[in-house]
């Protein structure tokens, strides 16, 4: 009897005890077993980078973004930068698919360079994600610009302000950049897609200027001589078109010829719209391109699935900037990432 | 004029079309002539001076390569000293310093390079084009990794006086080509009156001979590579104040066979010994003429590339046929 009375005593203490350690886990929360996973899974992961070159805002952008989250998720982050060759690039390459990264995220010279090597490095295993200069071989992911979007765009702008009567003429001169990138050959297909419906539109002059802005300036002179009345002019990125833009201005046509440029929307493009020196500034957001970036590593990483399985992309939304909209939110300096 | 005097006169003319210069020459003239004819605003003077200024800085840096060829040398680093020195000094123009300030330090980074470069072949006895070529990727490498992340420097905020050197104009000249032009007048006064500008020649076409006559070679190696990385530093300025920008991606084009182009198409020979101010401006003004009129025809960028190719080519092969080599060239050796 007294045996059966200490049991339940024992029993009813028990079970008072166990109450009280619940509730004194709940107020400490619950372990979310998704987020335990998600840190767990990442971390240790190896990621590599292979820009075109670092030293220049778009890939230096980029990596701070990425290096960021690779920080806080506890994994590896590397960059290959083989400094513009694309044969330091190619060899790059050649030696991640042996090393076995986990996932690689190349930058394109051109669409078809690296287009056999990224395949190749799928079949390996390592997922790849392509930045914002695609090859012919679709991969696990690409996020960037849809160049051909950026073409029909400036194209657009250029027709509206150089249509007949509008614009001091309709002639219009392009200047590329490398005539092999995804940004020309996509890009000049954007721009001769809207063209080709404005017949009127002529285009007296397209030139590569190898990203060179003195080159870009001495072309854009020349052009000025021989078609004074000019009255549009794309350029492919802005890096380059500073020297185009100072020659309109050398020209004393800042005023009649409409310049379209792009770029990633640093702050010193972004200084050149105040200035005048370039009216229109599409951009291709840089923060942002890094930010889906990052989801993408996150996703790819976690996911079961082999490289090369499932293929998708993302073209990130563009910004036109013009003087009225140089602010905080559309341009950036390297700073504001790191 | 008497019948000596005009048998004196085509003598000297055919000796020029004998002459790499010469042939250079007549090619200049038959392009211009003929851009002038098929192309309707070729001749005018406001694309004559965009030709000439298009291809000023290119000539610049022609004349500071000119000056260490003929001494029997090759500097292929001056794009390097270009873009690393004018690239710092912009760099240091936007952390506080005065631009002026910031203009003397690269000053400085320049001829101290120069200076190591040079002191390295002179005292080193390293091959100049071995030395000039490790020391580019050396000054780049130090750039890129100490002095600047970013490969495209602007020109500072607020330098007014700094973008009239590229852009301003000067009775209707532009800036650059008066640059240009006054440089070459001193280079020509410098390697023609004086003492220095004799002792190049000398070491040129004889170092061993010059060097036992007197001549102290060391100093005036270290000398004429100080120099021409000076020129370098100086045509990058004129470069980055008409572009509003360098970008130290130029270490990486083709800019500097660009440069050797000129003075070889103008008829310095890479052996040293010969050549003058007046080769540098026929061999700028042709590539002018030609980068000119293949910019107006709209001719796209490959078959550019190719068009100077097949030009070079021709000039050197016409420069065999009409010179054939013979023992005393094959004893000096070319480069």
């Amino acid at each position: 009897m007294r045996l059966l009375k200490t049991t339940k005593w024992l029993a009813a203490a028990c079970i008072a005890l166990a109450g009280i350690v619940t509730a004194s886990a709940q107020d400490k929360g619950l372990e979310n077993p998704r987020s335990t996973t998600f840190r767990k899974t990442l971390e240790g992961k190896k990621v590599v980078f292979l820009p075109l070159s670092m030293g220049f805002d778009l890939t230096e952008g980029w990596a701070a973004v990425m290096r960021q989250q690779a920080k806080r998720l506890k994994y590896d982050f590397e960059i290959r930068d083989p400094a513009w060759s694309t044969d330091a690039g190619t060899r790059a390459l050649q030696s991640l698919i042996s090393e076995k990264p986990d996932l690689i995220v190349a930058h394109n010279p051109d669409i078809q360079s690296y287009a056999r090597l990224l395949a190749q490095a799928q079949a390996a295993g390592i997922k790849v994600v392509q930045i914002n200069l695609e090859s012919n071989t679709q991969t696990d992911s690409y996020v960037g610009a849809d160049w051909t979007e950026i073409g029909e765009q400036a194209a657009q702008a250029v027709v509206d302000k150089c249509s007949p009567g509008k614009g001091a003429s309709t002639k219009v001169a392009i200047d590329t950049g490398v005539p092999t990138a995804a940004s020309d050959v996509f890009q000049l297909d954007g721009i001769y897609r809207v063209l080709n419906q404005h017949p009127d539109i002529q285009v007296v002059s397209q030139q590569a200027t190898e990203y060179n802005p003195e080159k870009a300036r001495s072309i854009m002179e020349t052009v000025l001589q021989q078609h004074p009345d000019l009255c549009g002019a794309i350029g492919i990125w802005d890096n380059q078109d500073t020297g185009t833009a100072s020659a309109i201005q050398q020209a004393g046509k800042g005023d009649q010829v409409f310049l379209v440029t792009s770029g990633g929307g640093n702050k010193v493009g972004c200084e050149n719209v105040e200035k005048g020196l370039f009216n229109l500034y599409i951009s291709y957001n840089v923060p942002l391109q890094g930010e889906i970036l990052n989801a993408e590593i996150a996703r790819l990483l976690l996911s079961d699935g082999t490289a090369g399985e499932n293929k998708t992309l993302y073209f990130n939304p563009l910004t036109q900037i013009t003087k009225a909209n140089v602010n905080q939110r559309n341009c950036w300096t390297l700073d504001d990432l790191k | 004029m008497s019948e000596a005097a005009a048998h004196g006169n085509q003598a000297r003319l055919s000796s020029l079309l004998k002459s790499q210069e010469g042939i250079v020459l007549v090619l200049a003239v038959l392009a211009f002539v003929l851009f002038s004819l098929l192309l309707p605003s070729f001749f005018s003077p406001g694309n004559i001076l965009a030709l000439i200024r298009s291809v000023s800085i290119l000539g610049i840096l022609a004349l500071g390569m000119a000056l260490v060829v003929i001494a029997r040398g090759i500097d292929v680093s001056m794009i390097a000293t270009m873009v690393v020195s004018v690239s710092w000094a912009f760099v240091i123009a936007r952390s506080g310093y005065s631009l002026e300030f910031a203009l003397l330090v690269g000053a400085l980074f320049a001829v101290v390079a120069g200076v190591l470069i040079g002191v390295l072949i002179a005292f080193g006895e390293v091959a100049p084009i071995f030395a000039t070529l490790a020391a580019g990727s050396v000054i780049y490498g130090l750039g890129r990794t100490f002095f600047f992340t970013l490969e495209m420097q602007n020109v500072p905020p607020d330098a007014g006086w700094f973008s009239l050197i590229g852009q301003g104009r000067i009775l209707g000249v532009p800036v650059t080509v008066v640059v240009f032009g006054v440089l070459c007048l001193a280079l020509h006064l410098v390697l023609s009156r004086t003492r220095f500008g004799w002792q190049t020649y000398a070491m040129g076409n004889n170092p061993g001979a010059a060097r036992i006559t007197g001549i102290s070679n060391r100093p005036m190696i270290v000398a004429q590579y100080a120099i021409s990385a000076l020129i370098a530093y100086g045509a990058g300025l004129v470069l980055a104040s008409s572009a509003s920008a360098i970008n130290a991606r130029l270490f990486n084009s083709t800019m500097i066979y660009d440069i050797l182009l000129v003075v070889v198409l103008g008829g310095i020979g890479l052996n040293g010994g010969h050549g003058k101010v007046r080769n540098v401006i026929l061999g700028t003004i042709f590539v002018g003429i030609l980068l000119n009129g293949m910019t107006i025809m709209n001719i796209p960028y490959t078959i550019q590339n190719l068009v100077k190719g097949v030009v070079l080519l021709l000039a050197i092969v016409i420069d065999s046929l009409v010179n054939p080599r013979d023992e005393q060239t094959s004893q000096q050796g070319d480069l």
